[in-house]
């Protein structure tokens, strides 16, 4: 696997070094394109907190509070949608937030105004939410299950009430599980540009959709190498403060 | 107490509206699969199998899943080799230099799969390889090959080190002891590896998009008539049988190995 890594990557390098100039990046650092980064950015880090606050309840009660068999039953409620296929879960939020979808249609019915959802960067956030969701579950889950429960108890035994248990006990031992979960749903919104295109707006361009543009639309193989080195950039930073936390361990 | 039970109670709620959260969207479309209308409108007034019918007679569909599966089986074979091959290494290897390793090893999986796509397709053109259903099952190989990885090395993890050392001070080859000792240790990993690498494969849009060339696979095809907007009632139930075969590796995986193979989430990241 490091074979196939290196080799394309070295491959994909040798190219950039090859054509590039200053000028791509200087294309990329002018224009349209900072908004895009800084909205691909700022999407990625508005799913990724979503999806830890859906997340940590459930891997908790997941890792703490149910029996043996609910645990192996949620695991794997978990799991099948994780398994579901993606193009499946992208087309079923479409059909709900389209105008004449699920959604509208259930507000309609109770008397409430029409969200709208459809086609909005809205929508895009509450998709990549859902499609990452198991992600951000399953590391968080194997943190918490991981915590001794005697820790728990001397916790308690203490005399720490059971939210200074949850923020000074808790809290810190599933971090490396947290920290691990964001680096799956934020760097697959950070590269997606499938979600953006079928569930996005106009104004729902992400880097990956410009890098997409560039390369199979525009034929512009040098800039959209040059954007790529975005991500990686971004992802690259992200592992080395994610190391800092015992992610590593929790992937 | 009662504020305990209430809390409880509340982590309990939470659960319920996660699931219903999961699993509602895919609900829906297995519904709307089977609704007369061409256009999806709720409430659903008739129900009906012709599109199924409609999506089965398809040619340019069944070229598409010809494909796939081609294609995915292929990418199998290959992670499989290449997959339980790197983990040996790893795993024997493990003492030196192992933090490094594992950054290496967690970078391709952490990459978003748009960069393997970028990275492969501008390899083939400077390589002047053109676009086939080789440079699919390359793409496709590359991620396949992690998932076989994990299970693999997940595996080894367990087993002890003295089983082999015994089958070799027990008069053992170096090839008596894989072929009797460690193939059969390891054999449901493999399996199960190799059905996820599969329908990981089969489900692929990123990367393939980058390495396809004019061939449509089935998530291709998928794709593109969302993308145009035509014969929406037909993605309906490719989409729905999609969901449906991939679940079937995905048990039988889950059988064979248990909690192994989903112990680490990274086992599906490297794809979308």
């Amino acid at each position: 696997m490091l074979i196939t890594a290196f080799w394309s990557l070295n491959g994909f390098t040798g190219n950039v070094t090859h054509q590039l100039t200053g000028a791509n990046f200087h294309q990329i650092a002018s224009g349209s394109y900072p908004a895009i980064i800084g909205r691909t950015v700022l999407l990625a880090a508005l799913v990724t907190v979503t999806d830890a606050i859906i997340a940590f309840p459930f891997a908790y009660v997941m890792a703490r509070v149910a029996t043996q068999r609910a645990q192996r039953l949620l695991l794997v409620a978990v799991l099948l949608p994780l398994w579901a296929s993606y193009l499946a879960k992208i087309y079923a939020w479409i059909s709900i937030l389209e105008r004449g979808g699920a959604l509208n249609w259930t507000f309609q019915h109770l008397g409430l105004p029409s969200p709208n959802l459809g086609f909005t960067n809205g929508a895009m956030w509450l998709t990549f939410s859902y499609i990452w969701l198991p992600y951000m579950i399953v590391p968080l889950f194997g943190a918490l299950e991981r915590i001794p429960g005697s820790l728990l108890d001397a916790s308690s035994d203490l005399g720490a009430s059971s939210w200074w248990t949850f923020r000074h006990v808790i809290v810190p031992l599933a971090l490396p599980g947290l920290v691990a979960g964001s680096i799956f749903t934020f760097s697959l919104t950070l590269g997606d540009y499938v979600t953006p295109l079928l569930v996005g707006g106009a104004n729902s361009t992400l880097i990956g959709n410009a890098i997409y543009q560039n390369l199979l639309d525009g034929g512009n193989l040098p800039l959209a190498a040059a954007l790529s080195t975005v991500p990686i950039a971004i992802m690259v930073a992200y592992l080395l403060v994610a190391k800092r936390f015992g992610a590593f361990e929790s992937l | 107490m009662k504020r305990r039970l209430l809390a409880r109670g509340g982590l309990w709620l939470w659960v319920w509206a996660v699931l219903a959260f999961l699993f509602g969207p895919i609900i829906t479309i297995v519904i709307f699969s089977f609704d007369r209308s061409n256009i999806e409108t709720l409430p659903i007034r008739s129900w009906t199998l012709s599109w199924y019918q409609v999506a089965w007679h398809d040619e340019q569909v069944r070229q598409a899943f010809v494909l796939s599966i081609k294609a995915a089986c292929a990418a199998t074979v290959l992670a499989l080799l290449l997959g339980s091959l790197a983990a040996f290494g790893v795993h024997r290897a493990r003492f030196f230099g192992r933090d490094t390793v594992s950054l290496l090893l967690v970078l391709p999986i952490a990459l978003p799969g748009i960069i393997t796509g970028v990275a492969l397709n501008s390899t083939f053109q400077w390589a002047g390889i053109s676009l086939s259903i080789w440079t699919i099952i390359i793409g496709h190989t590359t991620f396949c090959i992690v998932v076989v990885y994990n299970n693999v090395v997940a595996r080894l993890r367990r087993t002890s080190a003295t089983l082999f050392e015994a089958s070799a001070d027990l008069g053992a080859s170096t090839s008596q002891t894989f072929r009797f000792v460690t193939l059969p240790l390891i054999a449901t990993a493999l399996v199960s590896g190799g059905l996820l690498a599969f329908a990981l494969s089969f489900d692929e849009v990123i990367v393939t998009t980058f390495t396809a060339g004019a061939q449509n696979t089935l998530p291709i095809w998928i794709f593109g008539a969302i993308r145009l907007g035509q014969q929406l009632p037909e993605v309906n139930v490719v989409v729905t049988a999609v969901v449906v075969l991939m679940l079937i590796p995905i048990i039988i995986a889950a059988r064979l190995t248990g909690r192994d193979t989903f112990s680490s989430s990274s086992t599906r990241a490297p794809t979308n």
